[in-house]
């Protein structure tokens, strides 16, 4: 009773313990772990016996094709699905994160949240504007833009469904408040005009937004002069002039935001207080890298939670595929590892060499699936719904961490997987083993 | 039937290779029940059974911009209509914004329209004497332990009141539920007074959000949503109306291709899968092969022999669904017993059993075929004699 409860504990901690391990790795040390396996199997007597059993093992591999490709192919479709999921929270969480800095700052009416559901009068925005922490240009002029965002339904390329694009009246100062934007084709809207540019990701996504094209917003006919690239997400965007999309919109001079650019990170906390104990404003005031990280955050948790969740019991399963496929390897060596056992070799090179063997095929699944993921996923655009109710156009962003965290997984799984069968050579009896046919 | 035990016994046959293939079987089944649920959650959000009679009348250029109120009379007016309703965004939050629920001012008709919303007469009654009465469905209820009587308090994030006030305190008087278990997710709102909004906030006021028609038949439900649109066509407040299934439909197809992410993981699954079980089965008529032998032998015939492997392999891919899909029934109840997971599901119902097992027959036909071939065309003397 007590031996099968000891059983019991040495499996459980068979598979918490890789589990473990291998979420807190670093990479350098499995590259020393690697190392050390190395130096043990060159220099010492024990670990000779294991490279030479091992080589075996990996050498009859093509005699077992079909259940070896099982594991590798189990272990490639976890750590595929996985690296996708993930890359896609990846995505959108990068493409929102780099709209923000710590030197520029939004400012939107107290308690709205977001730009959309914020309004802000005339006076407001010039308050904002003459603080004293806001940077000024060459001519003098703060660094300021207001800027009024509202939602039009256009029909998706996909679907041909209606979705909601983002229109954001931008003031003059915005193309110094962000100089990454670039036009990549046709030119700036003109002031006081209804024309319209259209961002790199909105005009892959939505239909009818080609250069010259003309499009409907309440009645009135505003013309797509050109394209932009802002590598953010802004690229969902379609900008116009803030005063001809307010009386587009009926929204008079009210905007939902101002941006200004600080003149530096440092000034941010003065610029807060300034404008809180300005009894005539009624605002609240973010950095901009604050205010895109807060939008980023739900989504990237709920990818996160189906990523793992799913990976997980995709990983079960390939857990006990992995289990079948070496239980079976061992079975059609038996005489051979028993022979082994006869001629003197030890219990651990036996071990080791089984477990070595099922690493191997789950880092070569590992890896497969890593990289399927990464020529199928990495840049592929998706858009969703973002905070301002409209799309926000990104992309799928397959880092090295993920590919490090994908390649991890596969590691615990070859080792569970590979740890009990080993075990069950090691604890064969010789003799009953010389005698299997 | 009669070879029930054989089956029984070739399976038995490696104990640990069939629980080991199960649990596979049954890991990748679990996840397609999860995942179908989901699936299924977004593909009839826009299908519920109520509903089908309603039309929703929006902007055309978003459904954030208002429309003017005076469009109620004229929408009323038109043929084919038989009760007109409105109601407004309000996007308050309660205490934290995590806590999101939809709430919403609704005009005093409103749960006219909405007769699967139930709510009791007296309930009903005060709601309409209380200025700033609030209705919640009963799993909001559930969740923040409200009760009647109770004063929620919510953060406006759209329209402050007319002294600039954020907060907006709302009496509850009343709870509502759904009868039908696919259409609780509806539970999670609060409904307060149009007159009272409207009064109280600082701007926008005379318009309304949207407006809900119910027509008279529900045949010409296409008719009478181009009339209405009619009505306001070349203005500066265009509409559009459309049934609330398509309405829904096309909102929630704005979050994601829900179809495609699932489509993509459930085909990684089961190509997996394929190739595991195939695995299996091929090891265990390889096995078998001077058994399967000494059944030709004593009278089987070729076609009993390829029927007892593919029901062999059809089983065991039958039994790990079973179990999956019943796993996943468990999962899926008690996740939906906490009210606003992340990740919104549907009961795992019979269409999603049968579509599980389905497949599962399928993919058990479909890697027993080649083992079964096998053991159909085995030539009794090389089989006996070990060739």
């Amino acid at each position: 009773m007590l031996r099968k409860i000891g059983l019991f504990l040495g499996a459980v901690a068979c598979i918490v313990v890789p589990i473990a391990v291998l979420t807190v790795l670093p990479w350098w040390l499995l590259a020393i772990f690697v190392v050390l396996l190395g130096c043990w199997m060159a220099f010492t007597r024990t670990g000779t016996q294991t490279w030479s059993v091992t080589q075996v093992g990996i050498a009859t591999i093509p005699q077992r094709l079909g259940s070896s490709a099982v594991v590798v192919v189990g272990i490639a479709g976890v750590v595929g699905v996985l690296v996708a999921l993930l890359a896609m929270g990846a995505g959108f969480a990068a493409t929102l994160r780099q709209t923000g800095a710590d030197d520029t700052a939004i400012v939107i009416r107290a308690g709205a949240q977001t730009e959309l559901n914020s309004v802000l009068d005339h006076n407001t925005a010039t308050l904002v504007a003459q603080a004293p922490q806001v940077l000024k240009n060459a001519q003098g002029d703060p660094i300021a833009s207001p800027e009024l965002v509202v939602v039009a339904s256009l029909p998706k390329k996909a679907n041909g469904l209606d979705a909601n694009v983002e229109i954001r009246g931008i003031g003059e100062r915005a193309w110094e408040l962000r100089p990454n934007v670039k036009i990549i084709a046709g030119r700036k809207f003109g002031l006081g005009l209804r024309e319209l540019i259209v961002g790199k990701g909105a005009a892959a996504q939505f239909a009818g937004l080609d250069l010259g094209s003309s499009l409907k917003l309440n009645g009135e006919q505003w013309t797509v002069v050109g394209e932009f690239d802002s590598g953010d997400a802004n690229n969902s965007d379609l900008w116009g002039d803030t005063a001809v999309v307010g009386s587009a919109y009926r929204r008079g001079s009210s905007t939902t935001s101002v941006t200004v650019r600080l003149t530096d990170a440092a000034a941010f906390d003065a610029f807060k207080a300034g404008l809180a104990s300005d009894r005539r404003l009624q605002v609240d005031v973010f950095t901009t890298r604050n205010y895109y990280n807060t939008q980023a955050e739900g989504l990237t948790r709920t990818i996160r939670v189906l990523g793992t969740t799913v990976g997980i019991i995709m990983a079960i399963g390939a857990v006990f595929g992995a289990l079948n496929t070496m239980y079976a390897a061992v079975a059609t060596r038996t005489r051979e590892i028993a022979t082994l056992r006869a001629i003197g070799f030890r219990a651990v090179p036996v071990i080791v060499s089984v477990l070595l063997e099922t690493v191997l095929l789950a880092v070569l699944g590992g890896v497969l699936g890593a990289a399927i993921a990464w020529a199928l996923f990495d840049n592929y655009t998706a858009s969703t719904l973002g905070s301002n109710f409209s799309q926000v156009v990104f992309a799928f962003h397959v880092t090295p961490e993920l590919l490090w965290n994908g390649l991890k997984w596969a590691l615990a799984i070859g080792v569970i997987g590979g740890l009990f069968p080993a075990i069950r050579a090691a604890r064969m009896p010789v003799t009953a083993g010389l005698r299997e046919m | 039937m009669k070879y029930l035990h054989l089956v029984f016994a070739a399976l038995m046959r490696r104990k640990t290779r069939t629980l080991f293939t199960l649990f596979s079987v049954l890991a990748a089944f679990l996840l397609f029940g999860l995942l179908d649920s989901v699936r299924t959650f977004f593909d009839q959000a826009g299908s519920g059974v109520a509903g089908v009679d309603r039309l929703i009348t929006i902007s055309k250029v978003s459904f954030t911009l208002s429309l003017p109120k005076s469009l109620l009379q004229r929408i009323q007016a038109t043929p084919g209509v038989a009760k007109v309703t409105y109601a407004n965004w309000f996007g308050g939050i309660y205490q934290d914004p995590k806590n999101f629920f939809a709430n919403q001012a609704v005009a005093d008709n409103f749960f006219d329209l909405y007769p699967e919303r139930l709510i009791p007469a007296a309930q009903l009654r005060a709601f309409h004497d209380t200025r700033t009465g609030a209705v919640v469905g009963e799993a909001l209820i559930q969740k923040f332990h409200w009760k009647i009587g109770d004063k929620i308090p919510l953060q406006a994030t759209i329209f402050p009141q007319k002294g600039g006030s954020n907060t907006w305190t709302f009496d509850l008087v009343g709870i509502y539920h759904l009868a039908d278990p696919k259409l609780k997710a509806q539970e999670n709102a609060l409904f307060f007074n149009w007159d009272y909004f409207d009064e109280a906030r600082a701007f926008g006021n005379g318009n309304v959000g949207w407006y809900v028609t119910k027509v008279a038949d529900r045949d010409r439900a296409n008719q009478v949503a181009q009339a209405i649109d009619a009505l306001s066509a070349n203005s500066d407040h265009e509409t559009k109306t459309q049934t609330e299934q398509a309405f829904t439909a096309a909102f929630v197809s704005q979050f994601a291709d829900i179809g495609l992410i699932v489509g993509a993981i459930m085909g990684a699954v089961f190509f997996t899968l394929v190739l595991l079980t195939g695995n299996t089965m091929a090891q265990a008529v390889r096995e078998r092969i001077p058994e399967l032998a000494v059944l030709k032998t004593i009278g089987f015939s070729n076609r009993s022999v390829l029927g007892l492997v593919l029901s062999e392999s059809a089983a065991l891919l039958v039994l790990g669904s079973l179990l999956g899909l019943a796993i996943a029934g468990i999962i899926v109840g008690g996740l939906r017993g906490t009210v606003g997971s992340a990740i919104p599901m549907h009961p795992i119902d019979g269409a999603i059993w049968l579509r599980g097992v389905l497949l599962a027959v399928l993919i058990g036909l479909l890697v027993g075929a080649l083992p079964a071939m096998r053991g159909m065309r085995l030539r009794i003397v090389d089989a006996l004699a070990g060739r």
